[in-house]
């Protein structure tokens, strides 16, 4: 696969402040990703200078090959979802998507049926003469990604598609927008800040950091080994413990941790640093029976309190160092919440040594 | 008395007032009017009567008929050029300037002559018009004239001039507003379909703002119509205005009845213009 997108060493100032800073990215062709991080951390100012919104401070933009740093957005064979939609409310959702078409010489009932056959393709059949506002959001989001389809562009940039859409809603789109990409095969670059519609829908995600790429990989990579604490905490929970390092050897490094020794896997930490703290995900550590055999790693405490989610139990727990850990255990059948042990009864947890993410030391 | 009696007198005052004050000084009024309109002129008054002949007269005497077609001509011509002077100016204050206190410091700018009195300004271009006035002494400064000329004052074109002037804030306001509601993301929406920045402004902007032009237009068009003062000022003798010759029959010519004619067949006008731009503005509103 080629690249699509190529950004180098991008950086966006607004005055003194660095909104984007040295970005190197690939977009490959026909790919999913996904520009991920909180708000402000310039995932959308690198999809707008992308779009051709806004000129990069600094670095190079090509896209299928062609440096189009400061083209205009006119000239840039990709097309914009916006993150409300931006339809223009005195045209028909037909007359919304042909006018993307003028420009491309495509006019009368070519355009036509060009049209139709995005509103097929998003499932609007015979919407064409309806008016923008007697549309349900999720309709005038379909709308939006026909209007955007039905120029057959390189890449289809996604801004926030799916945050105006309630939470049901919200996640039937993802799956359908993940489809629509299988379905096209065009290159789909969506800004979110929303971690789970990254994972299920991305390909590919790249977390942002205060305007830097803190990890680009794929949805596993970035939930099974999170680069830094910050991806960690960002995707997914993640209970920290700061660590020492006692003693290493035969694959493990022995670390000192909530005043008790744990073994763990030993993985160099991703920016070389010594280690100074680990991370257990809620889920990859459970509470003993007293009849089970023990695991290598092993943590008492008491149980502050336990939250029932439905799907799951979490169970906060108080180390003996002070420190409080959530573990998450699915409530599969014939494991009752009443069965388990309840705030102020002494518990012990058990973690692998693989289950155990190691850090660099806090900043 | 229950509290419920008591709440609803008191609501009696809150709506009935406004309601008394409306009527007796706005409805009667033009009740007298209309029954005026109808009366005959009797040396040295006028007396009761239920008859047509003051209309007659208004379609027989060409120099009425006239004086209308003047006054629309002259309301039509000041409503354009404020149309043509305001809408870019708010177009660049919306759209293309960045800074949100020089946008606001110029819209004041523009808004803040209505806080000064009307009569004031309109007199401010006897000042810059006149012979003596501002214009022909920097002409005659510059050397470009020697003499200083009286064409500038009593002329139409004066009267647009001053016209222009006193009510395109009118047309501001509303076109500023329909513009500002505008989503700004419409504009990299159609950028980003391959238009041009004029095309946009065409097929997108314009057609979103037009509630706003009508409004604008509308009220530009009826506050000209009815206006008196500037014919008085800078106007020449083919200056007068509809409402000048009410004023002088209800004055001078003491011919209340035609006066009365005169002026319901203005309010006829002005009402026909606002149901017409009523509709207008109801095809071109949309929902954002």
């Amino acid at each position: 696969m080629a690249a699509i997108i190529e950004l180098d060493s991008i950086s966006k100032h607004y005055g003194p402040v660095v909104g984007v800073n040295h970005v190197d990215l690939a977009v490959e062709d026909g790919e999913f990703l996904t520009l991920l991080g909180p708000s402000g951390c310039g995932k959308s100012t690198l999809l707008r200078m992308v779009g051709g919104f806004e000129v990069p401070s600094a670095g190079t933009i090509r896209i299928a090959g062609v440096d189009v740093t400061a083209a205009p957005p006119q000239q840039r064979d990709v097309n914009m979802m916006f993150q409300d939609y931006a339809l223009f409310p005195h045209m028909t959702v037909g007359k919304n998507i042909t006018y993307g078409l003028e420009r491309k010489g495509i006019k009368g009932t070519a355009a036509r049926d060009k049209a139709e056959a995005a509103l097929e393709l998003v499932g609007l059949s015979g919407m064409f003469e309806r008016h923008t506002h007697q549309l349900s959001g999720g309709q005038r989001q379909r709308v939006a990604l026909a209007r955007a389809v039905v120029r057959e562009p390189k890449v289809i940039l996604l801004d926030e598609p799916l945050s105006a859409l309630d939470a049901k809603l919200r996640e039937q789109m993802q799956v359908e927008l993940k489809h629509m990409h299988e379905k096209l095969g065009i290159t789909f670059l969506m800004v979110t800040h929303d971690q789970t519609e990254a994972l299920v829908m991305s390909d590919r995600v790249v977390v942002m950091e205060a305007g830097e790429i803190a990890q680009d990989g794929t949805p596993e990579d970035l939930y099974e080994r999170p680069a830094t604490p910050y991806v960690a905490n960002f995707i997914g929970t993640t209970n920290f413990l700061s660590a020492r390092v006692v003693a290493r050897g035969a694959g493990l490094v022995t670390l000192e941790a909530g005043n008790q020794e744990l073994k763990a896997t030993d993985v160099a930490t991703s920016d070389g640093q010594a280690i100074g703290q680990i991370g257990i995900r809620p889920e990859k550590m459970q509470i003993l029976k007293d009849t089970e055999c023990r695991p290598v790693n092993v943590l008492p405490g008491t149980v502050v309190e336990t939250i029932y989610q439905g799907l799951a139990l979490r169970t906060v727990v108080r180390l003996s160092s002070g420190e409080e850990m959530l573990v998450d255990e699915i409530l599969r059948q014939g494991m009752l919440h009443s069965d388990h042990p309840r705030a102020g009864d002494p518990v012990v947890l058990g973690v692998e040594p693989h289950n155990i993410l190691l850090f660099g030391a806090e900043r | 008395m229950t509290l419920r009696a008591l709440d609803r007198i008191g609501m009696g005052f809150f709506l009935g007032l406004p309601i008394l004050w409306i009527v007796l000084f706005m409805l009667v009024p033009y009740g007298v009017l209309l029954t005026y309109s109808f009366w005959i002129k009797s040396y040295p008054l006028f007396e009761p009567a239920f008859q047509f002949g003051n209309y007659l007269t208004l379609l027989n005497e060409p120099q009425y008929l006239s004086v209308i077609g003047r006054t629309l001509k002259i309301a039509v011509i000041v409503s354009v050029t404020a149309l043509v002077l305001a809408y870019p100016f708010a177009y660049f204050l919306v759209f293309r300037l960045k800074n949100v206190t020089i946008r606001k410091v110029l819209f004041f700018g523009v808004i803040a002559p209505l806080w000064v009195s009307y009569l004031l300004r309109a007199y401010l271009w006897k000042t810059i018009l006149g012979t003596q006035g501002v214009l022909n002494s920097t002409l005659m400064g510059l050397g470009i004239i020697s003499e200083p000329l009286d064409i500038f004052l009593y002329s139409q074109a004066a009267m647009v001039i001053t016209l222009t002037y006193i009510f395109i804030p009118f047309m501001v306001m509303p076109i500023y507003a329909a513009l500002e509601k505008i989503p700004r993301n419409l504009d990299e929406a159609s950028a980003d379909l391959g238009q041009s920045s004029w095309t946009t402004f065409w097929r997108v902007t314009v057609p979103l703002s037009l509630p706003g032009v009508v409004a604008g237009f509308t009220l530009t068009f009826c506050l000209c119509f009815g206006d008196f003062v500037a014919a008085f000022l800078v106007g020449g003798p083919d200056g007068l205005m509809v409402a000048n010759v009410i004023t002088s029959q209800f004055g001078a010519a003491l011919n209340w009845p035609l006066g009365s004619a005169l002026a319901v067949v203005m309010l006829v006008v002005v009402l026909a213009i606002i149901s017409l731009s009523d509709r207008f503005e109801q095809r071109t509103k949309v929902q954002f």
